[in-house]
């Protein structure tokens, strides 16, 4: 088939076209190999400039088209769809930058600014020639989902699956469910009961007969790509395969313990909040005058972040404190107080209403905490009257971060997805991809991702099941034909290729030319890796074969000297 | 001055550096018309050969830029790239080629003012490097 291209130049509006002479581009494009239009549009992405690339497509018999505008990374299905509408395979489309990367960051440099426009649209047209259609390929999914971990946003998502009638296997390393909210017994700020709640959940995955629970196991290994995943379970000394077409992440946190400081783990008295939690779960609270330091071990050098869920902690159990005996005297030392949301926010105003003393530090002047006999004395210096003052109390409560689970590396490795560098997972996009991690199929929720209120918890599991439900009542996944692809002539089977790959998508098979590499579409993400590694030059990423990319150096070195003169 | 104005071939990954090219361009960030970005899905599929190919034919220098290593959408895909391009330049210098005239560096998605600078010195470099002599034996 020859190639019949379009090339269409968008002004964008005054974006491109008060930089680069986009008539000028549009009559150097007319003269370029197997370009048979070129034209320009007000704005290519409007309704309009669609219909003229649709109408141009089918008046000139393009077979090829060229959109030379903003970035692929936003516009490039738009254009292909149009490009599809109107008949011609949308993997014949090629995009070309000239907003981004030149226009834009050009702005003073007209003359020059349009003389690379023309370079890089002769690169897109020279790919563009060399294009093939391609078929998307689709496959199956294992109806059935992994949640990593029963805390409570696993706990969560799980019930959620299963609701949906989704084969759920829930894979716990602890003994028993729960997670962290075990140790909980209300759930600020609106005290509801942390206990009924682990039941209800507890009991949705107790009765459903598509749960499948594994206490005191692992993950140990995962193969697979979104739809087609194999799971290794160990625990109890038994090893189990599993099939799942999705995998929730809910491995959560856990509480920091800041041994040595404030005297922790020396002075009777000093425990942590999750621990006043638990005393004041069984009702053990006796102490009348009660300090709590907030922000210790975060906020600062070495773990800069905020642990979010601290500060309503201290607020929601001085209150509790003061329920059982309003007489206390509690203290609160801390950094700033966090209490964002209308209800925490109430909290806040109910403890400093009911006599809950407020105190701010600075990083440089930290509180001290000392033992007088059995008494315990803390120092610190006030902000705002500006001098050191001396609290004597019975109970001092560190409020320590949720931290990243020490194995949370492992899970890392296991399921290859990225860790920020306080070991808390990464999702795809802050704010468009939340709940997903770049790899398809994978999901994150709860404090595996960042430290999170119960109330977080929970949406964040809900809403990693309805993500991860997508595909299994599909049924099937597309894969975009990004992938590689063997010429068995040209491979001699020296893995290479297989080596390099990072999803051991290839392995080397017998085949009519003898043994040779051979792709798993659905598990080859697209990356070309294989590619770069063949000294053969036998496997091929389609849309980035090495005949396109040399022709697009080739066109390069033209260009250069066709605009120079 | 001598009026030179080097040509200049960019790789950058999809995931990472061509989303900081993206964003310095919606910071308006004003850098050399020189550098010719070639999108990639990830640093790791450019070739050696496309490097050799584009210097031994006149290109003035080749920039590849990736994701930070342990960023990679891919994985472990530039840790490849961390070997292999730096090997293709030393295999370059045997051949008469100035190894500075090919660059790795790594660009996130979010270091748009990294890219400006980036493209700013190498501009610069090959500027001071002078013509690519392989221009001159054209085959």
């Amino acid at each position: 088939m020859t190639s019949r291209i379009g090339v269409f130049i968008c002004h964008c509006g005054h974006n491109i076209a008060s930089t680069v002479d986009v008539e000028d581009v549009v009559e150097y494009a007319k003269g370029l190999p197997s370009v048979v239009y070129a034209g320009h549009n007000l704005y290519s992405c409007s309704q309009e400039g669609l219909s003229a690339i649709k109408e141009s497509i089918k008046k000139n018999e393009l077979n090829r088209v060229v959109v030379a505008a903003c970035t692929p990374r936003t516009h490039e299905p738009l254009f292909r769809r149009a490009c599809e509408q109107a008949g011609i395979n949308k993997y014949l489309f090629e995009f070309v930058n000239i907003r981004e990367h030149c226009s834009w960051i050009h702005t003073k440099e007209k003359e020059e600014a349009t003389k690379k426009a023309k370079k890089l649209v002769a690169m897109g047209v020279a790919k563009a020639a060399l294009l093939e259609p391609q078929e998307e390929g689709e496959s199956g999914v294992v109806p059935k989902a992994v949640v990593i971990g029963a805390g409570l946003s696993g706990l969560s998502a799980a019930a959620a699956l299963l609701n949906q009638g989704i084969e759920t296997y829930i894979v716990e390393k602890e003994a028993s469910v729960g997670g962290i909210l075990r140790d909980i017994a209300v759930i600020g700020p609106d005290d509801a009961d942390a206990q009924e709640l682990l039941g209800s959940l507890t009991k949705i995955i107790e009765e459903s007969p598509k749960a499948n629970l594994h206490l005191s196991s692992r993950v140990t290994k995962l193969k697979g790509f979104v739809g087609n995943f194999e799971l290794t379970i160990e625990g109890g000394g038994k090893e189990e395969t599993v099939q799942a077409g999705a995998v929730i992440v809910a491995t959560g946190g856990v509480e920091h313990r800041p041994e040595g400081e404030y005297g922790f783990g020396k002075l009777k008295g000093v425990i942590t909040q999750l621990e006043l939690e638990r005393l004041l779960g069984s009702g053990e609270v006796g102490a009348r005058r009660v300090v709590m330091i907030n922000c210790v071990g975060s906020r600062q050098p070495g773990r800069e972040y905020c642990s979010r869920v601290c500060c309503n902690a201290s607020l929601k159990n001085a209150v509790r404190i003061l329920n059982i005996n309003p007489d206390a005297a509690i203290t609160i030392i801390h950094r700033d107080i966090m209490s964002c949301g209308t209800a925490a926010e109430e909290l806040y105003r109910e403890a400093s209403d009911r006599g809950v003393r407020f105190v701010r530090y600075g990083l440089d002047q930290r509180p001290e905490v000392s033992a007088e006999g059995e008494q315990l004395v803390v120092e610190v210096f006030d902000e705002t009257l500006d001098e050191k003052i001396e609290l004597e109390s019975d109970l001092v409560v560190l409020a320590t971060p949720i931290v990243s689970p020490e194995d949370s590396s492992e899970t890392g490795t296991l399921l290859k997805v990225p860790r920020d560098k306080y070991g808390f997972f990464l999702e795809a996009h802050v704010k468009l991809r939340p709940i997903e991690f770049a790899t398809d199929g994978v999901f994150v929720c709860g404090s595996a991702r960042w430290p999170v209120s119960a109330r977080e918890c929970i949406w964040q599991g809900q809403a990693a099941a309805a993500k991860a439900s997508i595909p299994i009542s599909e049924g099937k996944v597309v894969i975009e034909a990004i992938t590689a692809e063997v010429n068995s002539e040209k491979c001699v089977a020296c893995g290479n290729c297989a080596l390099a790959c990072p999803y051991e998508a290839i392995e080397i098979v017998d085949t009519e030319s003898g043994r040779a590499a051979r792709v798993n579409e659905a598990q080859c993400k697209g990356c070309g890796t294989c590619v770069a590694a063949c000294h053969n030059d036998a496997i091929q990423q389609k849309g980035f074969s090495s005949r396109q990319l040399g022709a697009m150096i080739d066109a390069l070195i033209r260009a250069t000297a066709e605009v120079a003169r | 001055m001598t009026g030179f104005r080097p040509t200049i071939l960019a790789f950058c990954c999809n995931w990472c550096s061509y989303a900081g090219a993206d964003l310095a361009g919606v910071n308006r960030l004003q850098m050399p018309t020189n550098v010719n970005v070639v999108r990639v899905m990830c640093s790791a599929s450019v070739k050696p050969e496309y490097v050799i190919k584009a210097l031994s034919q006149g290109i003035d220098g080749v920039l590849v830029l990736g994701c930070h290593i342990g960023d990679c959408h891919y994985m472990t895909g530039n840790h490849r790239t961390a070997r292999r391009i730096p090997l293709t330049a030393k295999v370059l210098e045997t051949v008469g080629i100035d190894s500075r005239r090919v660059k790795l560096d790594w660009v996130s998605a979010a270091e748009g003012d990294k890219f400006q600078q980036v493209i700013t010195d190498f501009v610069e470099e090959v500027e001071g490097l002078g013509p690519n002599p392989s221009k001159e034996v054209r085959f």
